[in-house]
């Protein structure tokens, strides 16, 4: 950091003396950081439900997403714009569809050349389709309805996957675990929550993919969110009694379920979650840590071996915040949309949807590998699954992103 | 204040609703007039009910929502014209406002019991929306498909996608010919001998009875009405939005949207929820922009905002913005009527 | 087994039980957060909608008890109960008599209000962070061979014995509690008698926000608090005091162990989430046909 001011500074009197007005397109190959001249700022709207019924995952993306912001403008802002700072409109969907299209709508008013959010599916079917109509780029964070990219909108950008790949990453990361341990599970039963559509997407297709390997899905329990209440649940695993339970919900109810099997004392061989609320989450083991031992969840994650998601995770900690999911999706997707209109060199709407439609970044934390977007999607993206092991989340699933190898069955 | 001055009156806001939009290139204040005339309609649906009919409804969702979800269905199922569903959403809505109607008022239900069986009603909706995914789609919601093709923007009854004026205005002139129609039906209502008695039944339900108006049948047909008014309201919803879920259907949102914009803009007023939606809107939208920042965009401050201002009106303009209009308008004219 | 063409599952005889005995440490939370409505309810007759913001608020107050000083949420009803109570009655003397001029409708609409600003306040100053509050005992607890109670579920029935039984007992006892029945029968003729009906209201509506703080402190030890917390219980709360009656304490505890019984067995069979239709048909009924609920005065 202190090596690019010094060299800014040095730059900035080097040019004055020799009274030089070129742009120095040289610096992109030397590497030196462009001249901070008074660039007009490039607007970036972020959307996303800070209040409502999503108010913590919104505040968290939010978050994620500002976070990235202040770290590109530090670094010297966009360089092929001259140091073009990025200047952040934020705007609040309500947990809302329809305000968080009217949050587009001022966002266009104001100029934005670029949009990130907003959390949930259904709001990010209406901030898409409003930014549609005016040809702004918008990249979705979290959203992982597959609808939000296959409706036809050149406009739409996801980075992370969508729940199609998801499961099918759990369905894979599962029979590897259980292939590991010498294939002792027969019979699972599936846990989901089915008010806002992704638990039951979920719980069809893990059946699809689990019935070939021979593994029979012997109930599915479906619950709604918010849910108040699991020992009906409980009771049920009980009698039924399989070798794995699949839990896909939201967090609060992810720390409930878990904490009434741990009540009721009900252990089976593991839980294997699929975009599992709790089971991933940092701050559910810091609060809940015996509940939270041995959970396995096939979700959003980072590479544990890149230095830069290690960082991130330092300040979202210093700011006394969690690092979840919702942090780090946000905020790569704030990267993905600076990178892309870096390459743009331009704040022209249309020119930055062509940079994100050819994008290849690769300078991010995800597993996700160089970026390839195919209607909208980046077919590179996928989740990882970990398991809970003492105080730590490790990875383990697939091999080449595993930090530690999977304890399966749980010891009793 | 006499009728001619009152109509004279009611001109002149429609032609202004009608040509200032067309003063208007902000996408996003046309947006906030839909929204503003959206919750309008909807309100006016609660106000003949609630409003005219003294029987506040606590879960007008329920008729929102059954409107929203057929105009969706059978669009989304069947792949019919918006134009045609239109009608089957509203008397869909008509008949579970008969439905919900007949049983509250056989019974004898007023005043809370009312409002809270028609809470349980919306409840009941919104779990049975999301529990039976084979004929609603569940927690998964309607999707309806979005047609970039302008030639197509009217008959699909979609104008993101249109030619330039359709682009920027079709939905705004959408809901304002809705609210035309459905203000209108309410006008009629009021001067009309149904729309008296039912007053009669709001100021007294047993002189009412007394008197020989038949209660149940004019109570009943105020439900239909009302949840037809409602309804319209989700007709517009889907088309604007092309999506719809249980929550956004059957949600306590809507419910508490519609009687707010009525009860702060004047109960048993035409010009009630109207106002009451530009005062709702308008001092959101100052919560926001004005406020907000101050706090450093910390979420929650316009909505504190919003529950102080409704609770200082509750208290010092208990006859809503049109009973203050109603006050002023006297003040100003009382010399010579006097 | 098919009824009608409709699959309904069979379970063990294990898990019948053990779900009837989860309504019942379900049903005594409803129970709790219905008394203090009930009394609302049935001396001042309103609707509280700020009910389940109350709640929330008392629950953030525990969890800071015990997350700032270490307080155990049983230990912090000693001093939420009657900061619930002062609360309450400044509430309803200086804001809500205030604001509705004694007119039914909008007292709803008032409490409706405040409501949303109870909620966004809490939003901006606690965020929306779910916290959670972890005691020492909370896996400990007995083992009913169907089905483990822990502590903080025995507690919260206790509880709600305990609660009714001294709402009872000071409003048959005690003087203050002998008012507020005589204002609740008849509004006037109370206030001919020399009662001070607005000082009545507020105690009242007092008692009813310290029943929801009580509530909160043994509701704390097994659900996280957030803003949006209140409205999880408050729509069956307003199902129990209907059921049970309005007004009437008994009835709220046995409309709460009813209705928590009725839901649990109706998620059982139709699922967790239809099951819940259960609470709306029950509510629904008894509007019908018998509005005044199980225990309820016929007049008010």
């Amino acid at each position: 950091m202190t090596k690019h001011t010094t060299t800014n500074k040095t730059r900035r009197q080097f040019i004055k003396t020799a009274a030089a007005g070129t742009v120095i397109a040289a610096a992109g190959i030397t590497g030196f950081p462009y001249i901070a001249r008074a660039a007009a700022a490039v607007k970036v709207g972020i959307v996303h439900p800070v209040t409502g019924w999503a108010q913590y995952s919104g505040s968290q993306c939010r978050f994620g997403a500002m976070m990235a912001l202040d770290e590109i403008n530090a670094a010297g802002g966009i360089k092929s714009l001259g140091g073009a700072m990025l200047e952040a409109m934020l705007g609040d969907a309500q947990s809302k569809p329809e305000i968080g299209a009217a949050e587009v709508e001022k966002m266009n008013e104001a100029g934005v050349s670029s949009i990130v959010g907003a959390y949930a599916s259904n709001i990010c079917l209406a901030t898409t389709q409003a930014a549609a109509k005016h040809g702004i780029p918008h990249v979705v964070d979290v959203g992982v309805n597959d609808k939000i990219v296959s409706r036809g909108l050149t406009n739409t950008f996801r980075f992370g996957p969508g729940f199609g790949i998801i499961t099918k990453a759990g369905v894979e990361g599962f029979l590897a675990v259980n292939k590991a341990a010498g294939s002792p599970t027969k019979r699972v039963v599936i846990v989901h929550e089915n008010t806002t559509g992704f638990g039951a997407g979920i719980a069809g297709l893990m059946t699809k993919g689990l019935n070939p390997a021979g593994i029979e899905v012997v109930e599915v329990l479906p619950h709604p969110t918010p849910n108040k209440d699991f020992r009906n649940i409980a009771l049920k695993i009980k009698e039924i009694n399989p070798d794995v339970v699949i839990p896909s919900h939201y967090y609060n109810e992810g720390v409930l379920f878990l904490r009434t099997l741990q009540r009721q004392k009900i252990q089976p061989k593991a839980i294997y979650s699929v975009l599992g609320g709790a089971s991933s989450q940092y701050r559910f083991l810091a609060e809940f840590p015996d509940a939270a031992q041995y959970v396995m969840d096939c979700n959003h994650w980072f590479d544990p071996k890149n230095q830069a998601a290690a960082a991130a995770r330092n300040k979202t900690q210093a700011a006394d915040k969690h690092y979840s999911y919702e942090v780090f999706l946000a905020y790569t997707a704030m990267k993905f949309t600076a990178d892309a209109i870096e390459r743009a060199g331009s704040s022209d709407r249309a020119k930055i949807v062509e940079a994100m439609a050819s994008s290849s970044w690769s300078d991010h934390f995800m597993p996700y590998g160089p970026t390839k977007i195919v209607d909208g999607q980046n077919v590179g993206a996928r989740p990882l699954v970990t398991q809970i092991l003492g105080k730590n989340i490790d990875v383990i699933e697939p091999p080449e992103y595993a930090t530690a190898k999977a304890i399966f069955p749980r010891p009793a | 204040m006499s009728d001619r001055a009152r109509l004279m009156g009611w001109l002149i806001l429609i032609a202004v609703l009608a040509i200032a939009p067309l003063f208007i290139t902000s996408g996003r204040w046309i947006g906030f007039l839909e929204m503003t005339l959206f919750i309008a309609v909807l309100g006016q649906g609660w106000n003949i009910l609630g409003g005219y009919g003294g029987q506040y409804s606590f879960g007008h969702a329920v008729f929102f929502g059954t409107g929203a979800y057929i105009q969706a269905l059978l669009q989304f199922k069947f792949g019919w014209s918006p134009w045609i569903t239109l009608w089957f959403a509203v008397s869909g809505a008509a008949l579970v406002g008969a439905f919900v109607g007949y049983l509250s008022f056989r019974y004898g239900l007023k005043g809370s019991y009312f409002a809270l069986i028609t809470l349980a009603f919306a409840e009941a909706f919104h779990v049975l929306s999301r529990s039976f995914p084979s004929i609603t789609e569940g927690g998964r919601g309607v999707q309806l498909a979005l047609n970039q093709d302008p030639v197509q923007a009217i008959s699909t009854f979609q104008f993101n996608f249109a030619g330039p004026f359709l682009k920027a205005y079709g939905f705004y002139y959408t809901i304002f010919a809705i609210l035309l129609l459905t203000y209108w039906v309410t006008w009629w209502m009021e001067r009309s001998r149904f729309g008296a008695q039912l007053v009669a039944i709001r100021e007294n339900e047993d002189a009412a009875e007394a008197l020989g108006i038949n209660t149940f049948r004019v109570k009943m047909g105020a439900i239909c009405l009302s949840a037809a008014v409602t309804a319209s309201a989700g007709v517009y919803y889907v088309q604007k939005y092309l999506f719809i879920e249980p929550g956004i259907a059957y949600g306590p949102t809507k419910s508490v949207e519609a009687l707010f914009a009525a009860i702060i803009g004047g109960v048993g007023t035409v010009l009630g929820p109207l106002l009451g939606s530009f005062f709702i809107h308008g001092v959101g939208e100052i919560a926001k922009e004005i406020i907000g920042p101050v706090f450093g965009d910390r979420p929650g401050v316009d909505l504190i905002l919003f529950g102080l201002i409704l609770i200082f009106v509750l208290a010092f303009v208990p006859r809503g913005l049109a009973g203050l209009l109603e006050a002023l308008w006297k003040r100003k004219v009382g010399g010579r009527n006097a | 087994m098919e009824l009608f063409g409709i699959h309904i599952p069979s379970y063990g005889w294990q898990t019948v039980l053990g779900s009837a005995i989860s309504g019942v440490f379900l049903g005594s939370i409803y129970a709790l957060v219905a008394l203090g409505l009930t009394l609302i309810y049935g001396v001042l007759h309103i609707i509280n909608f700020a009910h389940g913001a109350l709640l929330m608020l008392a629950m953030y107050a525990v969890f800071y008890l015990w997350n700032s000083l270490g307080i155990d949420p049983y230990v912090a009803m000693l001093i939420v109960v009657p900061g619930g109570f002062l609360f309450g009655y400044v509430l309803q003397r200086s804001v809500i008599s205030k604001a509705s001029h004694g007119r039914d409708e909008i007292i709803l609409l008032v409490t409706l209000g405040i409501a949303i600003v109870i909620e966004n306040a809490a939003l901006f100053f606690f965020s929306a962070t779910e916290r959670s509050v972890r005691v020492p005992y909370d896996l400990d607890g007995f083992d009913l061979g169907v089905t483990f109670v822990v502590y903080p579920e025995l507690a919260a029935l206790g509880g709600s014995l305990l609660i009714t039984l001294a709402l009872w007992l000071f409003m048959s006892r005690t003087d203050t509690g002998k008012a507020i029945r005589a204002v609740a029968k008849e509004r006037q003729g109370a206030r001919l008698v020399g009662i001070n009906v607005d000082h009545i209201f507020a105690v009242s509506f007092g008692i009813g926000t310290a029943c929801v703080a009580a509530a909160a402190s043994l509701l704390v030890p097994t659900y996280a608090v957030h803003p949006q917390i209140g409205y999880l219980f408050v729509l069956i709360a307003f199902t129990v005091v209907v059921l049970g009656g309005m007004g009437s304490f008994v009835g709220a505890l046995v409309g709460g162990f009813l209705i928590g019984i009725t839901e649990q067995l109706g998620r059982l069979y139709m699922g967790e989430s239809l099951g819940v239709i259960t609470i709306s048909v029950i509510f629904i009924l008894v509007l019908l046909f018998r509005p005044t609920g199980l225990f309820g005065q016929r007049s008010g």
